[in-house]
């Protein structure tokens, strides 16, 4: 059978015994048992609390060669994982494998540990800047294994991702491992990504800089899986955690995506009562909410929840009862951050709940629409959101295959060029999203819908959409920019892309 | 008209989709380009040889082309050589259409 990533994944790659290709969505089901964190016990009396991140490297029993991870929920202000890292090259560890749920711009110091010996492989959702542009210049001799947010969920609880120690940030927690994303310095809203982590870490190190009186309740991290707290001085840049208000998009061009995008949920047939969505972050992601608001308002319709990735558009539509319920495992605004406090029906969950998809069922799988972004898409449908055009690391896998796959209606909503670099293309660099679980491509210049989705076809036609197909699509982007040239490769593999449920969907060689 | 370069010749912004052109008197006989461009790999060779073709559509030689890309398009490549041109053979304020 042929599938839209035929040809992109090599016979051997190393690191790997046999290699299990992607074939199609939800051929790959699950085997086994979970696995399980070791056994513990705190007896009563017993402290948990320590000095200081070298007292916690030394009690949690770190060597070489172990597996440790972090969180992203504190995104571009993480001050954490820099810390540790620091602390644990200083201390002389070697062959460290770090499993983070993501890594940001400001980990990109993490390259002196690579460059060094002490970070030796990298399981994560995407990485960025100069860390990213070193791995794709081939510095790292394994290859970062890049997986989806539900995938890490489910690689954590299948074993595949084996957690020796996870070093979790919180912005508070009491003296037993209490913890919440509420915190006298710093917000963070949900730690849905950081609770899967705590659940089957052999040892939990909490790092806070707001330690409370017992009990710290309600807690998304709970005392019994938790091994060890320490305080420090700031956890994390309050700026960087959570943007401040988030400013609607002037840009005509993503407002006009977003009105097209709007029109599509509206005539798609998944729009009516009780209906559910999901959108991204960024400007035309957020714009579409707006848009969808007026629909909402004047057609009576409400949104029994929407999931995410929450902002704050999304929180404005449930304190104004469009939504009744926001389900959420990252908090991306300060406004978000303050209403799953305030708001008993902005409900935390983990990132198992919300797209792991070898369990009894994610919320994602209720999922009726999502707005997604791209990098790149081409004309299977195919969607990259990891590599840039020039074949570099610079993005990040996250919710993106598990929500198009998972949902009922996916819509990518992207420009048809950027600068010079058409979005639109014969053929994606990267492959993080296979084309037939994207339904609909919504750009400035038209939209175009599946082929395999004759149904859409039918609901969309003669409702005013300027429909029109990928192939138009991409012959437009060439004729303003050009052809772009092919971006050349060595053979090395720099990165393995897994698909959601543990199969290999493409790779990501090292640029020459 | 012959198009001889007196002053260096600048034309173009930093701004992403722009293209910002230096054209300055060459020592040595033919055209040099140093290009620095954010789509170098995909586009690199497309710039110079755009930069190229509008230099000798005005017959223009012995130059030295500084030019650093922010992703132009090609249409915005040549306006800009051809403005920077102008200025440096002081033609911007007596500019010749028939030859641009």
């Amino acid at each position: 059978m042929t599938n839209s990533v035929e040809g992109r994944i090599p016979d051997s790659i190393k690191g790997y015994e046999e290699i299990r290709n992607y074939l199609e969505p939800f051929e790959k089901g699950p085997t086994g048992r979970k696995a399980g964190p070791l056994l513990k016990q705190v007896k009563p009396g017993e402290n948990k609390v320590l000095e200081n991140i070298e007292e916690a490297i030394i009690k949690s029993g770190l060597k070489d060669g172990m597996t440790i991870s972090f969180h992203h929920h504190f995104r571009n202000g993480d001050y954490v994982t820099n810390m540790v890292m620091n602390k644990i090259a200083e201390m002389g560890f070697k062959n460290i494998s770090i499993a983070p749920s993501s890594l940001t711009t400001v980990h990109e110091v993490l390259l002196t540990h690579v460059e060094s010996g002490v970070i030796t492989n990298i399981y994560t959702s995407g990485v960025r800047g100069k860390l990213a542009e070193a791995i794709s210049n081939g510095i790292m001799e394994n290859p970062v294994v890049i997986r989806s947010h539900g995938g890490r969920g489910r690689a954590i609880e299948a074993g595949e991702i084996k957690i020796d120690i996870a070093f979790l940030g919180v912005p508070s927690s009491d003296e037993y491992g209490n913890a919440s994303g509420r915190g006298s310095k710093t917000i963070c809203g949900s730690l849905g990504y950081a609770r899967v982590d705590a659940e089957y870490a052999d040892t939990v190190v909490l790092v806070t800089d707001d330690l409370v009186a017992y009990p710290n309740f309600p807690a998304s991290i709970s005392q019994t899986k938790v091994d060890y707290v320490v305080k420090v001085d700031s956890i994390g840049d309050v700026k960087g955690i959570a943007s401040g208000a988030t400013r609607y998009t002037k840009n005509p061009k993503e407002l006009l995506i977003a009105q097209n995008a709007c029109k599509v949920i509206v005539n798609s047939g998944y729009f009516k009562n009780g209906f559910s969505f999901q959108t991204g972050s960024g400007g035309s992601s957020l714009a579409v909410t707006r848009f969808l608001k007026e629909e909402m308002k004047s057609k009576g319709v409400k949104a029994a929840f929407a999931l995410g990735g929450i902002t704050k558009p999304m929180v404005e539509l449930h304190e104004e009862g469009f939504i009744d319920n926001l389900f959420d495992t990252q908090t991306f605004d300060i406004d978000s951050c303050q209403s799953i406090i305030r708001n008993p029906n902005h409900h935390e969950i983990d990132a198992c709940m919300y797209a792991n998809p070898h369990n009894k069922g994610c919320i994602a799988n209720k999922l009726d629409v999502v707005i997604l972004s791209a990098l790149e898409i081409d004309t299977d449908f195919n969607v990259n959101v990891i590599t840039g055009s020039d074949g570099v690391i610079r993005g990040a896998s996250g919710g993106h295959s598990d929500t198009a796959a998972a949902s009922s209606l996916s819509i990518i909503v992207a420009p048809l060029v950027r600068g010079r670099i058409p979005t639109v293309v014969d053929r994606v660099n990267t492959v993080i999203t296979p084309g037939e679980t994207v339904d609909v491509l919504v750009t400035e210049r038209g939209i175009a819908i599946n082929p395999r989705r004759t149904d859409l076809i039918e609901r969309l036609k003669d409702k005013g959409l300027p429909i029109t197909t990928v192939e138009e699509l991409s012959n437009m982007a060439k004729d303003i920019v050009g052809k772009p040239k092919t971006i050349q490769y060595t053979d090395k593999i720099v990165a393995v892309v897994e698909y959601r449920d543990g199969s290999i969907i493409d790779v990501i060689r090292q640029v020459k | 008209m012959k198009m001889k370069i007196v002053k260096t010749g600048m034309s173009g912004t930093m701004e992403s989709s722009d293209i910002n052109i230096v054209i300055e008197k060459g020592h040595e006989a033919g055209i040099k380009i140093h290009l620095q461009s954010s789509v170098e790999k995909q586009f690199g060779a497309q710039i110079k040889s755009v930069i190229l073709e509008t230099l000798g559509e005005m017959k223009v030689n012995d130059v030295v082309v500084r030019a650093v890309d922010r992703g132009a398009l090609d249409c915005t490549i040549r306006a800009r050589v051809q403005s920077a041109v102008m200025r440096a053979v002081k033609k911007e304020n007596d500019m010749d259409w028939g030859i641009l």
